[in-house]
């Protein structure tokens, strides 16, 4: 089976993150980025599915040079190859304009399964992986719990709200989103680490994709970030460990009535 | 022709799912002084008892899409019925409540007009004449205003809560309702569902707890679930968490709080290491009072909590559990 997986880099979880001073995004400098989390599911999936059936994961990762570590972390894990897709018109990109780029270098691939995390942390879009699949014209699933291969097809189990399931089947090729939780995603190791310096890896521009880049033109654009308004007075407790335990406790107790 | 505004009205089990109503509420403010006419849009088969209870909501007019095709949600055949309406009618907003079902299609069909989606808006303003929609980045840290480009039809849905259900403005009569034909082939429907089905009953029923001691990432290791176990034990109440530690395995599955696990109201949720994303406020807002402890002081779990404590739990909680245990003895 010859799997794409859709990688992303976002900043690091625990990174401190503020807002630029053009109220447009985030301050980049100086912050650290890891690859984004329910991607790296997307990934162990990817090779689970790849040391059961045979055949080849391809990551493909848009994004700046720094996204390389993103890829260097997944060839390391047992990746086969990479395409990274860097170009300064894929920058800023939409939902809409990611997917179209996506969808234009896995399309040359001709792949049987095209995995995505099911959203990425920064974003937060949800929407790449199903664009992506109405643009390669591909049946789709989301929020992917599990994989079973089925005949010619696949049968995946799909969460919905409130604790309910769902079995799906669908023929290959496919496009799922993977949620997070699938599985437990592995550690590279020093074998694959070594192993991964010599994987190909190609990095491709608009040009090469033969992108026309008035087709990332974007559907919709973020005019300003900034710190959400607290829609709770929260009422912070200060002082030493324990003076903050006894003014807590003397206010659930006398105040909230709680305990 | 008035401007229209189509609403996607989602039903599941024979029944118009709250969403729904919320995404009606949502159309009818936002068309509001426009003039423009909320229509509603109902996919399915056999829907006309649903048609009829909607027809009572406020809106110009009821457009229902039936075939057996259509009995069963499937991207592939929803998003093809609803993308010939649209195409029929041209609106200029496609609006949807942000549910699991519109997460799994509105982005495609949206796609599939050339158009973009913004999903999982918050809510809307006004300045000038632009209409800005506000989303949450960054897994809720930030907020975003976010505005569309190029041509309608524009796509939109709001997160569940974001308009209320019962601010819909009941109509005085009802409402036309009309059919429309639309050309599904069964080639066209690609996947095949399944009945839906509900893992081994859940031992844990949180909902009903009175006080919860909710575990976050901030917990670090597996080892220190103890602290919050003992914590939970001294105000008497349920351990529960979110979801990337039911992932990680330190907690069984049925102890998740969020949109994909459980949905809560304790009168007391002490939050510990819980950055508080979107998916977790769902399932946990409806507590009365909320502590939370984290080391971010701009974790959003901070924008609903009632008492914040802005520090490393792992230093705050031994001291708090002594003087929980010292106070209910006297």
């Amino acid at each position: 089976m010859k799997i794409v997986v859709c990688l992303k880099q976002v900043p690091s979880r625990d990174a401190n993150l503020r807002v630029n001073s053009a109220s447009t995004w985030i301050e980049k400098a100086d912050i650290g980025f890891e690859v984004n989390e329910p991607d790296v599911y997307a990934l162990e999936e990817a090779l689970r599915l790849k040391e059961k059936l045979g055949g080849e994961v391809i990551v493909c990762t848009l994004g700046p040079a720094r996204a390389g570590q993103a890829i260097k972390e997944a060839l390391a894990k047992g990746a086969d190859r990479a395409l990274h897709l860097e170009d300064t018109a894929f920058e800023n990109l939409d939902a809409h304009g990611t997917a179209r780029v996506l969808a234009t270098a896995i399309g040359k691939e001709n792949p049987d399964l095209v995995l995505t995390g099911l959203q990425s942390d920064d974003f937060g879009f949800a929407q790449t992986g199903v664009i992506l699949a109405e643009m390669l014209n591909l049946p789709h699933s989301t929020i992917v719990m599990e994989i079973q291969p089925e005949g010619d097809g696949l049968k995946v189990k799909r969460e919905l709200e409130g604790g309910w399931f769902q079995w799906i089947e669908m023929p290959l090729p496919a496009v799922l989103t993977i949620q997070s939780g699938i599985n437990k995603p592995r550690y590279a190791t020093l074998k694959g680490i070594m192993a991964a310096k010599s994987k190909p890896l190609q990095k491709l521009t608009a040009q090469d994709l033969g992108l026309d880049t008035e087709a990332l033109k974007p559907r919709q654009v973020i005019s300003r970030v900034y710190v959400p308004e607290k829609t709770a007075q929260t009422e912070f407790i200060e002082g030493s460990p324990k003076e903050i335990a006894e003014r807590l406790v003397d206010k659930l107790k006398n105040d909230a009535r709680v305990i | 022709m008035a401007e229209e505004f189509l609403v996607y009205a989602e039903h599941q089990d024979g029944k118009l799912a709250r969403p729904t109503w919320e995404a009606v509420a949502a159309a009818q403010q936002l068309a509001g002084e426009s003039g423009a006419a909320c229509v509603a849009v109902i996919v399915g088969d056999n829907v006309s008892a649903l048609s009829q209870e909607l027809a009572g909501a406020g809106l110009q007019e009821i457009l229902t899409v039936e075939s057996p095709q259509l009995a069963h949600y499937t991207p592939d055949g929803y998003g093809l019925a609803l993308r010939q309406v649209i195409e029929k009618r041209q609106p200029r907003y496609v609006i949807f409540s942000h549910t699991y079902q519109v997460r799994d299609f509105a982005p495609r069909l949206a796609a599939s007009l050339d158009r973009g989606l913004i999903g999982d808006s918050l809510g809307y303003r006004r300045e000038d004449e632009q209409t800005i929609f506000v989303r949450q980045v960054f897994q809720g840290k930030f907020s975003a205003d976010v505005e569309f480009r190029g041509e309608p039809p524009y796509f939109v849905s709001f997160q569940a809560g974001a308009f209320r259900e019962d601010s819909v403005e009941r109509g005085q009569g009802q409402a036309k309702i009309t059919p429309v034909e639309i050309d599904v082939p069964p080639e066209a429907i690609r996947t095949r569902p399944q009945e839906k089905f509900r893992e081994a009953k859940q031992a844990v029923d949180l909902s009903q707890a009175e006080i919860i001691v909710a575990v976050g990432r901030g917990i670090k290791k597996p080892e220190n679930m103890e602290l919050a176990q003992k914590l939970a034990e001294a105000l008497g109440g349920e351990i529960g968490a979110s979801r990337p530690i039911c992932d990680s395995g330190w907690l069984p599955m049925d102890r998740q709080i969020g949109s994909s696990g459980q949905t809560v109201a304790p009168k007391l949720y002490v939050a510990l290491g819980i950055s508080g994303a979107i998916q977790h406020q769902v399932g946990m807002k409806g507590s009365r009072t909320v502590v939370a402890v984290n080391k971010d002081r701009e974790a959003p779990i901070f924008d609903i909590a009632t008492y914040g404590i802005a520090g490393d739990l792992f230093e705050v909680v031994p001291p708090l559990i002594e003087e929980i245990k010292k106070a209910k003895s006297g």
